[in-house]
């Protein structure tokens, strides 16, 4: 499902020559269908970009920089690193291990495990969230035994943490699955027949090969690990100063009719996007230019 | 070998997640946090209410208190508690909510309501109508609210405690029409929510919707929100209309026993449902339009307050706990009656 | 030849990986998922039944699945337009823009949300025009829509890309010079080729749009048996502690999105073949 996350190819540059006219569109046509393009991405990706810094900054550079004193506020931005601190690297680990698995060997059940990993992908995040508290939730199938052991997990950070990690689970591991896939064992066994260890293999000859797609597997894991907003709104308790995330925190303010401090929160990840946008660009560019 | 190097992992990633479980311990003598789970229209009274506090129990015992505030439909709030959320004082909308927390969650005693005056109650308010300007669509009374056309705007019985006390007064008047019994009531009721268009989750919600999205020609809740909008968006937009009847709410507060005794919170939560009786507390709560109980403060800011004729629970439904069971009860009569409007 | 469970290799770390993966799979997904279909299971047939096709339910399906479809068939058609505007021509500001497409990716959706409800408000940049001409779009299933076409957008554009990208010039040209006009060309040699990547982008876009929640709940005016979305009313049931209602709906959910998931891979798989035939069909040619 995932497929269009994957590492692209290196997009050389055009390798059709410009043609001759047989194969070309008429100019106006060209001029149309790139005008008429240009429109849809304008109002459906340029606008909603736009909007989120103009309004932050619709009262001035005062007023947005006094957003980010709100103890709440600070306290949700706090949330949201722990739970991308946490869910990152564990789901990093997974992706690693999971791509050398899968990646690397040829084993009954592999297209079941795949599949599996994927499932994430296809659940709302609503439900990904409904599925936390009927396991965790103080009713739920594990609530009796965590209720008295005083272990919180639903309404408190650890359940945010937890389906943080659900949710960007398959990310790493579809992003190295390909390129580990593409590039087959060669390097490997080579290595492994000249003496060196497992571990030495993989830090010194698989390492090197993914690092640009585990770069943009990370950023992109990160992105949505940061951004989450279903799936912990169903498990936080909204308890402000405490399980509020950044996006929890903007619907908060921006229902509060705070909306140049929404905006103002908002723009911090929105700038993240754009600093995603900005890596994988620059990945596709190293690799096509690079290697 | 390195089995064990990625256990390691494992258990150290189990172990930070672990640790974010446990409650915090109030350690220091110098600082403590409580949490504060309120009904929806109270935002602006505890906020202006903690910091109030704080100040006051900084001068009363050295000690630093971090109040914090979770605000929402009282139902769902109540069941927010039971499941967890740890709640060092609860402020709900009606009596039978904390009662849910004491026999469902277990987590104070059963004669919770005992313990404070007026039956734990420091603030009453009660349920009218707010009407754009000019009243367009001529509603005097609850009759007019199941006109065709008519729009109404409430919460949802199953989350919001203002809800009930609606639903409850709009029985009531039916009841007490002429002729009234339990079958007309049911009948009038049933019309009213098929003039409902959405039902938000809380009062707050519901005010919003109305105020801010513009949706309905009337918007029945509770008193308190009523004159904020009147007060704070001016009166150019919005105005208040009397029922012939409505209800006494007794939004009631509690300390949650067995929270503030896992926290040692317990001397801060209990002065702080406390501060509420006194005159300060009295004074910042009539300030957010909530009627006060104490007879002076009462007396002086009386004129803020409409003329209201009110029947109780108590009388009208014989109590909560009936109430609760009869109407909004998974089965009840709200799940019977209610149809989402086509 | 011997029948394995895996083929050997001198790799190591097998183990190590597979059983680290499978406990992980199985402690976040599995076991969860796990809990979600034993809950089902204790409302007993009948009962599940009628909390998956209430009233309100069905509203919400026609909603969402409605308005998934209508913002996926917009994104199919734009999508294949800004795949070839991208691919084949060339202007300024064409890798800024190629770039920007990946946006609903990395932007979270309640961003998304917050800005295109100021969009489309009636005050808003586009909301005021709008209006002016009759249309609303907050608060009613345009709206929706709209959202819906935000997040989907990436979906068929990056699909495609790849394969216009390897489509060979000669069969094209082959075409023209047999004869075809451009248009003939473009319908009866190109369409076809990427129409299996397209259809593929289709499906996620589709299968994402259904499950989305973030950006839509912010734009979508909530009212139920009108713009209430699915996801939407799984959360409403869970504020009214309607554990079993919610679980039910979201059951429904699960078994659509699994059997999107499958879709997906079969159509995957399809796309794949296609593309290998045609490039072993033009090596044959050369």
């Amino acid at each position: 499902m995932a497929d269009v996350l994957t590492w692209n190819a290196p997009r050389a540059a055009e390798h059709r020559t410009v043609a001759s006219r047989a194969i070309t569109e008429p100019r106006t046509v060209q001029w149309c269908l790139t005008a008429i393009v240009i429109a849809f991405l304008a109002v459906f990706l340029f606008l909603p970009l736009a909007i989120v810094f103009s309004t932050a900054l619709r009262t001035g550079v005062v007023a947005f920089a006094k957003a980010f004193t709100d103890a709440d506020t600070l306290a949700s931005i706090r949330l949201t690193l722990i739970a991308a601190g946490i869910a990152v690297p564990l789901n990093v680990l997974f992706g690693v291990a999971a791509a050398w698995a899968i990646g690397k060997f040829e084993f009954l059940g592999k297209s079941l495990l795949i599949t599996l990993i994927d499932l994430p992908f296809s659940v709302s995040p609503v439900v990904a969230g409904l599925i936390f508290v009927l396991l965790f939730g103080a009713q739920g199938l594990l609530g009796p035994w965590l209720v008295a052991h005083g272990i919180r997990i639903i309404f408190a950070i650890p359940g945010i943490v937890l389906v943080t990690t659900f949710v960007t689970f398959p990310f790493v591991a579809r992003e190295l699955l390909p390129t580990m896939q593409a590039q087959g064992n060669d390097e490997e066994e080579a290595a492994l027949t000249l003496g060196a260890s497992g571990w030495k293999t993989f830090a010194r000859v698989t390492l090197p090969n993914i690092k640009w797609a585990l770069l943009y597997g990370v950023i992109l894991c990160n992105a949505r690990a940061m951004g989450e907003f279903g799936a912990v709104s169903v498990v936080s308790g909204h308890i402000r100063g405490l399980t509020d995330t950044m996006p929890l925190q903007i619907e908060f303010l921006y229902n509060d009719y705070q909306y140049v401090a929404a905006f103002a929160v908002a723009s911090l990840l929105a700038l993240l996007a754009l600093v995603t946008l900005v890596v994988k660009s620059f990945v596709e560019w190293r690799t096509a230019h690079g290697n | 070998m390195y089995r064990g190097t990625k256990a390691w992992a494992f258990i150290a990633a189990a172990a930070v997640l672990f640790a974010f479980a446990t409650p915090p311990a109030t350690g220091a003598a110098g600082q403590a946090t409580i949490l504060n789970v309120s009904f929806d229209p109270t935002r602006e009274l505890y906020n202006d209410y903690n910091t109030a506090f704080a100040k006051y129990w900084k001068a009363k015992s050295g000690q630093d208190v971090t109040v914090q505030q979770s605000n929402g439909g009282s139902g769902k709030q109540a069941r927010a508690v039971i499941d967890g959320l740890q709640a060092d004082v609860v402020t709900l909308a009606l009596a039978y909510d904390i009662d849910a927390i004491a026999q469902l969650g277990k987590l104070l005693p059963d004669n919770w309501q005992k313990r404070l005056p007026d039956n734990s109650s420091p603030y009453t308010s009660t349920i009218v109508f707010l009407v754009r300007k000019g009243n367009p669509k001529r509603i005097r009374d609850w009759g007019d609210l199941v006109k065709p056309g008519v729009s109404v705007i409430m919460p949802n019985p199953k989350t919001s405690g203002g809800a009930r006390w609606n639903f409850l007064a709009a029985w009531a008047y039916a009841l007490k029409r002429p002729g009234g019994n339990d079958a007309k009531a049911r009948d009038f009721v049933t019309r009213l929510y098929k003039n409902v268009p959405v039902l938000d989750s809380g009062a707050r919600g519901s005010t919003t919707t109305f105020v801010e999205r513009g949706l309905g020609d009337v918007l029945v809740g509770w008193e308190s929100d009523a004159l904020l909008a009147t007060r704070t968006l001016g009166n150019q937009k919005f105005q208040i209309v009397v029922p012939s009847i409505s209800i006494l709410a007794e939004p009631p507060v509690a300390v949650v026993d067995k929270v503030v005794d896992a926290k040692g919170t317990r001397a801060v939560a209990q002065a702080y449902v406390q501060y509420l009786y006194s005159p300060q507390g009295q004074t910042i709560i009539v300030r957010h339009f909530f009627r006060p109980r104490m007879p002076s403060v009462a007396k002086r800011f009386a004129p803020m307050f409409p003329k209201v004729n009110v029947v109780t629970v108590d009388a009208v439904f014989g109590g909560w706990q009936n109430a609760q069971k009869t109407y909004f009860a998974d089965g009840g009569v709200f799940d019977q009656i209610y149809q989402p409007s086509q | 030849m011997a029948f394995a469970l895996r083929r050997p290799s001198i790799v190591p770390g097998f183990g190590l990986t597979l059983g680290l993966t499978i406990c992980y799979l199985s402690l976040i997904v599995l076991i969860p998922l796990s809990a979600t279909l034993w809950k089902a299971s204790t409302l007993g047939a009948v009962p599940f039944w009628h909390l998956v096709t209430s009233a309100r339910a069905i509203a919400s399906y026609e909603v969402t699945f409605g308005c998934s479809l209508a913002a996926a068939a917009t994104n199919i058609v734009f999508g294949l337009l800004t795949a070839w505007v991208l691919v084949r021509y060339s202007f300024p500001l064409k890798r800024l823009l190629d770039s920007l497409v990946d946006l609903p990716f990395a932007l979270p959706t309640a961003v998304a949300g917050i800005s295109l409800t100021s969009i489309y408000a009636s005050n808003g940049w586009l909301g005021r025009p709008l209006l002016a001409l009759g249309v609303h779009v907050d608060y009613t299933r345009l709206g929706i829509v709209v959202a819906l076409t935000f997040v989907g957008l990436p979906f068929v554009v990056r699909t495609v890309q790849p394969v216009l990208e390897d489509l060979d010039a000669e069969l094209e040209e082959a075409a023209a010079s047999l004869g075809a006009g451009r248009l003939q060309t473009v319908a009866r040699v190109v369409l076809p080729t990427i129409f299996p990547a397209a259809l593929t982008g289709f499906a996620l876009a589709f299968a994402r749009a259904v499950g989305e929640y973030g950006s839509v709940i912010f734009i979508a005016g909530n009212m139920p048996m009108h713009t209430e979305i699915t996801p939407l009313l799984i959360v409403t049931k869970l504020e009214e502690y309607d554990y079993g209602g919610a679980t039910a709906i979201a059951v429904a959910m699960l078994v659509v999105s699994f059997a999107m998931l499958l879709a997906i891979n079969v159509l995957q798989h399809w796309s794949n073949n296609r593309g290998g035939s045609d490039e072993r069909e033009a090596a044959a040619h050369g």
